[in-house]
């Protein structure tokens, strides 16, 4: 027991401490990324020109439907293949040469962090996206009705009257993509961040005791999505209307 | 090359079976969490502070443990005890489809309630005033007034929940539920050939979240209120 | 009378629901400072002429013209710039759940207007003053009463200084005994030559107010004049029969 102890404080914390930082600078701008494209699609998928919808539409079908793995493989690995594609072709790296452009091919080349926040974010908003539809469609036809007769334009209408009170609704919701999105990060991994499961995998090799490993880094999710809850609750307290109070009589 | 199709085409029907076994099993988890979360919501938005402290615990639990920890505490805990113990008679029980069921929609209940919370307050509060007004008991006045809205609102959230169910399904392999996941192994093990297979298993799944999706967008359209935005 | 006088002209306006049609043929002039009143029962089409009046509701034909221009609704500049200028009143308020008293007022100023925080706040304030509001700013719509939402949604349309303003069963919504706030509101109004486009039940309220009653019955304008026209002791107007019917079943709630 005392050994048990001694090894999950010396050698199990130290380690998934520098992990737990890496999984939080990971989640932090993801969740924020996702959320705000969740916005923006979901806005487009209710309000969007036609084609728009269409985009989106397809868009949320893509991400939703495949294994996130599989995406984080494809930002990671595939985008590189794309950038040595491009520069294999001569006369596309002639004219970007001579428009000093020639380091743009290299931009599809992504840190391993990089690539996590991106495909964290992009599969995140199509998520969002739905509840924000969800929200969307929850507003009864007299608050925009209201604001045309005032002589807003639709995107006044819905940016200052509509996705106020749409966001307000969909905050549970959107809640359940960041808890989701905090113990999903587990899958950076693969892209080589060095995030809690990525560490606590390093540490259980080398020691051979993945009980004490696993369940030690099972509290460091579970910490993060009580973090992660509470400040939930924070932001729903604060964003609370009268008249849709998050607690009924 | 048609090496590989052959190898497809002969586990093809091995294949298509395990969906079939996904599509049980998450059906059979949305309604556990369909069932469970509703109570949950209602609790949370409308019960007194005990009621609202044990739906934040359960949720805060359930969507706090992962789901393979739950999985093997569940099977190879919960269940083997049930069901060694003779006078119980549950010696059936010990069914790993079981056990991924009720994870999955014991996990699910934690939330859906979430989504069915948000629709519940995005409801003003002078719907129950209403109903209330109208002389109905509170529980009348949830079940008539307020879940009918409620429900509708909540039908975009549950795709979501669909999609991620679907995902989380293939988990089930760990306790040796034969669903796509776990049958792409068992194949890919003896041809050789894990990548055609699982690109076959990204097929069928996409084609269970398109169908899914496409069925909820449909029944949503169906039940729509006239008066709400779109 | 001068043609500069008329401030809104309706022509020929036309709606249908499926096939079943709504409103025909909608044609009247109207002119400044005046106050018009709709009347007729329920179903008749008073909400859709009012609606159609200012696009809210596309109405399948016919034209409108405020102040000798005529609105291009295809055009969206123009039709935002034209519903600044027609304010509208609804009957279930439609205040913005998301925003209190104050900022309910002060959103479109802000957002539409393009005015500076502090005197679309001002200017906000005098219309809740104007009201009687003054020290309700701080509240939201749930914890307003009903003829205090009604206040605020006509403060809300007054401080974009409309031409015209529309207001569709303003009071209907109402317990009695907050119907007499919101009246004296529009009363005021009336008297400060504000122009006026109202469907109301309130017959006798708005007879003591109205330059022109019209009467509306499955879509159409069945009659139209003056209140003493319609309402006289000695006419038989449809006009007639219908408010001795309301009062009757009333008691004359309008006082
Ligand atoms: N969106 C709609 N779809 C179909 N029918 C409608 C719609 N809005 C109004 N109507 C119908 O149009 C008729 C006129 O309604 P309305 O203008 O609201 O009458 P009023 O305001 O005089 O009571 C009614 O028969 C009503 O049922
Ligand atoms: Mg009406």
């Amino acid at each position: 027991m005392d050994d048990t102890w001694s090894f999950v404080t010396e050698q199990v914390i130290p380690g998934l401490n520098l992990g737990f930082w890496a999984t939080v600078q990971l989640a932090v701008p993801s969740a924020l990324l996702g959320l705000f494209t969740g916005i923006v699609v979901g806005v487009l998928r209710v309000y969007g020109p036609r084609p728009a919808q269409r985009l989106a539409n397809g868009y949320v079908s893509f991400f939703r439907g495949t294994p996130l793995v599989v995406q984080l493989f494809c930002w990671y690995f595939g985008l590189p293949q794309i950038c040595l594609f491009i520069e294999s072709l001569g006369p596309v790296m002639g004219v970007l040469n001579a428009l000093h452009l020639a380091w743009v091919p290299r931009l599809l080349v992504l840190s391993p962090m990089g690539a996590a926040i991106l495909g964290f974010s992009l599969c995140s908003g199509a998520y969002h996206s739905e509840y924000v539809r969800g929200g969307l469609m929850s507003i009864r036809t007299g608050q925009i009705k209201a604001a045309q007769a005032l002589g807003m334009s639709p995107m006044q209408t819905v940016l200052h009257v509509v996705l106020p009170q749409a966001v307000r609704r969909a905050l549970p919701g959107c809640g359940n993509e960041i808890v989701y999105l905090i113990k999903y990060s587990s899958l950076a991994s693969v892209v080589t961040v060095n995030e809690l499961t990525g560490m606590a995998r390093g540490i259980a090799k080398s020691t051979w005791r993945n009980t004490e490993v696993f369940f030690t880094v099972g509290v460091y999710y579970l910490l993060l999505v009580t973090l992660a809850t509470f400040i939930l609750g924070w932001v729903e307290d604060r964003l609370s209307l009268p008249g849709f109070e998050r607690r009924r009589e | 090359m048609p090496d590989i199709l052959t190898a497809i085409w002969e586990a093809l029907p091995f294949m298509l079976s395990g969906a079939w076994v996904n599509a049980v099993l998450i059906v059979g988890a949305m309604l556990v969490g369909l069932m469970l979360g509703v109570p949950l919501a209602v609790g949370q938005v409308y019960g007194c502070k005990p009621v609202r402290r044990v739906v934040q615990i359960y949720v805060w639990a359930f969507r706090g443990v992962p789901i393979l920890v739950q999985l093997y505490l569940f099977y190879f805990g919960i269940l083997a005890w049930a069901s060694s113990i003779p006078w119980l008679g549950w010696a059936h029980l010990e069914s790993p489809f079981l056990a991924a069921v009720l994870v999955l929609g014991l996990t699910s209940a934690a939330y859906q309630s979430q989504i069915f919370r948000g629709a519940i307050l995005s409801l003003p509060a002078g719907q129950f005033k209403a109903a209330r007004a109208l002389g109905m008991s509170d529980a009348t006045a949830i079940t008539t007034i307020i879940l009918p809205q409620a429900l509708r609102l909540s039908i975009p959230g549950w795709s979501n929940e669909y999609s991620i169910l679907l995902k989380d399904s293939a988990l089930a392999f760990s306790v040796g539920v034969m669903e796509v996941m776990a049958r792409t192994r068992a194949v890919a093990s003896t041809t050789h050939q894990p990548l055609p297979l699982s690109i076959l298993a990204g097929i069928i799944f996409f084609a269970l979240t398109w169908v899914g999706v496409k069925a909820l967008l449909a029944l949503e359209k169906k039940v729509r209120i006239p008066g709400y935005s779109h | 009378m001068n043609d500069s006088d008329i401030i809104l002209k309706v022509e020929g306006l036309s709606k249908a629901f499926g096939n079943k049609p709504v409103l025909q043929d909608a044609t009247f002039t109207q002119r400044r400072g005046t106050l018009k009143v709709l009347v007729g029962p329920s179903g008749g089409g008073k909400s859709t002429l009012l609606q159609c009046i200012n696009y809210l509701i596309p109405p399948d034909q016919g034209r409108v013209w405020l102040d000798g221009r005529q609105i291009n609704p295809k055009s969206r500049r123009e039709l935002s710039a034209y519903r600044q200028e027609v304010g509208m009143i609804f009957q279930d308020f439609n205040l913005f759940d998301h925003l209190n008293a104050l900022e309910n007022v002060r959103i479109a100023l802000l957002k539409v207007k393009g005015m500076a925080k502090a005197a679309a706040t001002e200017r906000a304030m005098a219309e809740l003053a104007r009201v009687g509001l003054a020290g309700k700013a701080d509240l939201y719509p749930a914890q307003l009463s009903g003829g205090q939402k009604q206040r605020v949604s006509i403060a809300r349309a007054l401080a974009m200084d409309p031409k015209v303003l529309l207001l569709d069963e303003p009071t209907s919504a109402l317990d009695p005994e907050l119907i007499g706030e919101v009246l004296t509101v529009i009363k005021d109004l009336a008297q400060a030559g504000i122009t006026m486009i109202m469907a109301t039940h309130q017959i006798s309220f708005s007879a003591s107010l109205a330059d022109e009653f019209l009467f509306m019955e499955k879509g159409r304008i069945v009659e139209h004049g003056s209140p003493a026209e319609l309402l006289g002791k000695d006419c038989c107007s449809r006009t007639q029969a219908f408010c001795a019917k309301l009062s009757e079943l009333a008691g004359d709630a309008g006082q």
